[in-house]
């Protein structure tokens, strides 16, 4: 079997979900939300490097680079204000955080 | 004049409550007042008004009274001398005008018509504020005028120490007021407006002292009861307008005689119309005069001050029933049935009051049991259409009820609020001028010969027996059997409050006789129970009356009748003076001679004693059919109605739902993030889909 586009754009996309319902089937880690985002942005990149080997345009694969740098500097600072956080209130169970509750 | 005469109980009225209410409010400057019980020291008065209006300079002047009072009670209001002055004054002066209206009136003929502004004119509708005076009005000026004022001048001592003196003041002559618009008045629109005047005033002073729940209870009771004849009232004016086209008197009565023979089509049943008219109008004076049936608010009527009772429930107010009938004497003339009725009612009413009377053991009780008796007596007159006679009792009855009235306050303060008659005995040494002026009232009262009430009651016993109306000869026996039972209990009230051994020997040896400004209205008073009768005899009776009353009173049944007076049988003539000793020797056994037999009495005929001791149980009965009905009904509709509906559906209902939905959607709000990333998603999954199937543009 050939692996074509479609494969690697269905690998994206469940890399994608899982992405998305790890941040809310999670009520115990915030690092697990951080890491979650990682993997959303992991299969955008991952959806724009196969779009890029398969029409041959670069184009694809600078802009991953850029998504990449940015996801790098993102999860820097997400986990500096979870350190932080973590200072604050001695817990990063997600379930603790519902100060907004109305 | 005329105007004078109506107007100076008013301008003293409003004077006396604007030094009320001035007093007032600097008694209590914002603040809500003190209890009633507090055993306290003179408040402050406040030097200056705190930019309340002074319109009295005689109030600073007063504002310090209060120390020479004893610190165990409120010390009077600020301003109550010349308020109670004033008022006193202008019902003197209004008073002495009266008297010269009546000879003006009642010898001169200057009957009068004095137009005063247009109130209604609507339509077919006129109803002018004006006052006519006759004959009969004049006699009614006077006995409102005189019996006022002297009450005015007694409460000056009896109302000494009540702090509330100028509103007093002021809701009397506002009675005063609102008594002689009913008299004078020209339409049966203004004559209503006096009616309900009394009447409010009537509740004012029944509640006078408003601490106390008794007083509020009598008042709101006075007041519905009246209105339960009032409603009888208007009705009447409703269908005097109906088939007359007028209110004003003049006009009914030009057209009365062409209604005569009528019927008024009502609900398919067809009525004789002046009978129907005649009837309903009568319902209000059962109201108004506490005849039977809507009676039971006279005696409660007592918890108001003394002074209030000798001059609303004794001389004018209860009397506007009958001046009424006299006034629409046309009317009643002209229909049997209704004048039938008219002595049925007042007959019934004079001898059950008398029955009940017998047993009564508070003293004012006794003599309010009396008027309503007097009263019937009057109506039984009335019905059989001899008018002016009616009047003259009303006429004699003021001053000798009023008399026993004010000599009854005497003996309360004498025995220091003691009204119990069982609490009293052995007075006529310790109080003797007040025991000399009830003895003359009773001997009036009971028609004992030479007084006022002699000539008034035998004149109307002798109408009854005489009268063409088939309820005369029940009239008749009612009069004379109501005479032995009043001789019986006002010398009952004679002996076991002045006679015998001193029940409460404590108060009866701090007894004192009243102040000279008690004593001088009562002894007027006297004067008048004797002097009222044998020389006005010729003005109200016989010939005399059809000339001294002219158009003013229909005399037409009395006059038919003046042959059959003059040739009475001599028991007929006598029955009510041989019924006044037979009340007096029994009275005398009873509570002089044998004073064991009453009780042993009372106790053998238990029931019957009872029976009219409770007042022949009409407060009973008239609680369990209509006052708890009402009640239930007005609970009905206050707690399912306007709770459980109104409340319940409109603001309650609304503001309970809000809340209801508001509880549910703030269950969204969980403050976990993660929730709120899934609403996120969601929607965008929900948009997504839209897209995918409505196709995207």
């Amino acid at each position: 079997m050939t692996i074509g586009l479609g494969h690697y754009l269905s690998v994206a996309a469940i890399l994608f979900t899982l992405g998305i319902l790890g941040i809310f089937i999670n009520r115990k880690n915030v690092i697990v939300i951080l890491m979650s985002i990682e993997l959303i942005l992991l299969a955008v990149n991952v959806n724009l490097v196969a779009f890029s080997s398969f029409l041959g345009d670069i184009v694809g694969q600078v802009y991953a680079l850029v998504v990449l740098t940015v996801a790098a500097a993102e999860a820097a600072i997400g986990l500096a204000i979870l350190v932080a956080f973590f200072r604050n209130r001695g817990s990063i169970a997600v379930e603790d955080i519902n100060l907004m509750k109305g | 004049m005329y105007e004078a005469i109506v107007v100076l109980p008013l301008l003293g009225a409003v004077i006396a409550g604007a030094i009320a209410l001035v007093g007032a409010r600097n008694r209590f400057p914002g603040a809500s007042p003190p209890p009633p019980d507090d055993d306290h020291a003179a408040p402050p008065v406040p030097e200056h008004q705190h930019g309340a209006p002074e319109p009295h300079a005689a109030h600073a002047a007063f504002s310090d009274t209060h120390a020479e009072h004893s610190e165990t009670h409120e010390p009077s209001a600020a301003g109550s001398l010349p308020a109670e002055l004033i008022a006193c004054t202008f019902l003197v002066i209004a008073c002495v005008l009266s008297w010269i209206a009546f000879f003006d009136v009642g010898f001169a003929r200057h009957d009068a018509r004095v137009p005063i502004f247009s109130f209604i004119s609507f339509g077919d509708l006129h109803s002018e504020w004006a006052l006519r005076i006759d004959p009969l009005t004049a006699v009614m000026l006077v006995v409102v005028t005189t019996i006022s004022s002297l009450v005015h001048i007694y409460s000056i001592g009896y109302m000494a120490e009540d702090p509330y003196k100028p509103r007093f003041f002021s809701y009397l002559s506002f009675f005063t007021f609102a008594m002689l618009m009913l008299v004078t008045a020209d339409n049966l629109v203004q004559l209503f407006f006096g009616w309900e005047g009394v009447g409010l005033a009537s509740y004012l002073l029944i509640g006078f002292w408003y601490h106390k729940p008794e007083a509020n209870a009598a008042a709101i009771k006075a007041f519905i009861v009246n209105r339960v004849g009032d409603f009888g009232f208007s009705l009447g004016i409703f269908a005097v307008f109906y088939l007359a086209g007028a209110v004003d008197l003049d006009t009914v009565f030009a057209q009365a005689p062409a209604l005569a023979g009528k019927n008024f089509h009502f609900l398919s049943w067809d009525v004789n119309a002046l009978t129907a008219v005649c009837l309903l109008l009568f319902m209000g004076a059962m109201g108004k005069s506490a005849q039977f049936l809507l009676h039971t608010w006279l005696p409660d009527a007592m918890e108001g001050p003394t002074p209030v009772s000798a001059l609303i429930h004794a001389a004018t107010m209860v009397t506007a029933g009958v001046f009424m009938v006299a006034r629409l004497s046309p009317l009643f003339s002209l229909s049997p049935t209704a004048s039938g009725f008219v002595i049925f009612i007042g007959a019934t009413t004079a001898m059950f009051a008398a029955t009940v009377g017998l047993v009564q053991n508070d003293i004012k009780r006794i003599v309010a049991y009396s008027t309503c008796s007097q009263l019937g007596y009057m109506f039984v007159a009335m019905g059989v259409g001899a008018y002016s006679v009616g009047m003259f009792h009303l006429f004699t009855h003021a001053f000798f009820k009023a008399l026993l009235f004010l000599g009854s306050g005497s003996v309360i303060l004498a025995m220091h609020h003691e009204q119990d008659i069982r609490q009293m005995g052995g007075l006529w040494r310790k109080i003797p001028y007040t025991y000399a002026v009830m003895l003359v009232g009773t001997l009036a009262l009971t028609g004992f010969p030479l007084t006022a009430g002699y000539f008034s009651k035998d004149a109307i016993i002798e109408a009854a027996a005489a009268g063409t109306n088939p309820m005369a000869s029940y009239g008749f026996i009612m009069t004379v059997g109501a005479a032995a039972l009043t001789s019986f209990y006002s010398w009952r009230l004679m002996f076991k409050t002045f006679h015998g051994a001193p029940q409460d020997p404590h108060h009866a040896e701090a007894a004192r006789e009243c102040p000279k400004v008690m004593l001088i209205p009562l002894v007027l008073l006297a004067i008048g129970s004797i002097v009222a009768g044998y020389p006005f005899l010729a003005l109200f009776t016989g010939h005399g009356a059809s000339v001294f009353f002219g158009d003013s009173l229909r005399l037409t049944s009395y006059n038919a009748v003046l042959e059959d007076l003059e040739h009475l049988p001599l028991l007929t003539s006598l029955a009510p003076t041989v019924m006044m000793i037979c009340g007096f020797l029994v009275a005398w056994q009873f509570y002089i001679r044998r004073p064991d037999i009453p009780a042993a009495l009372a106790r053998d005929l238990n029931v019957l004693y009872k029976f009219l001791l409770n007042k022949w149980y009409f407060d009973e009965i008239y609680d369990f059919l209509f006052v708890r009905p009402a009640m239930w009904l007005g609970r009905l509709f206050w707690k399912g109605g306007d709770g459980f509906v109104i409340d319940g559906f409109g603001p309650d209902g609304v503001s309970a739902r809000v809340l209801d939905v508001t509880r549910n959607v703030i269950r969204l709000q969980t403050g976990y993030l993660y929730h709120y990333a899934f609403a996120m998603l969601i929607g965008v999954a929900a948009l997504v889909t839209w897209f995918m199937f409505a196709g995207a543009h």
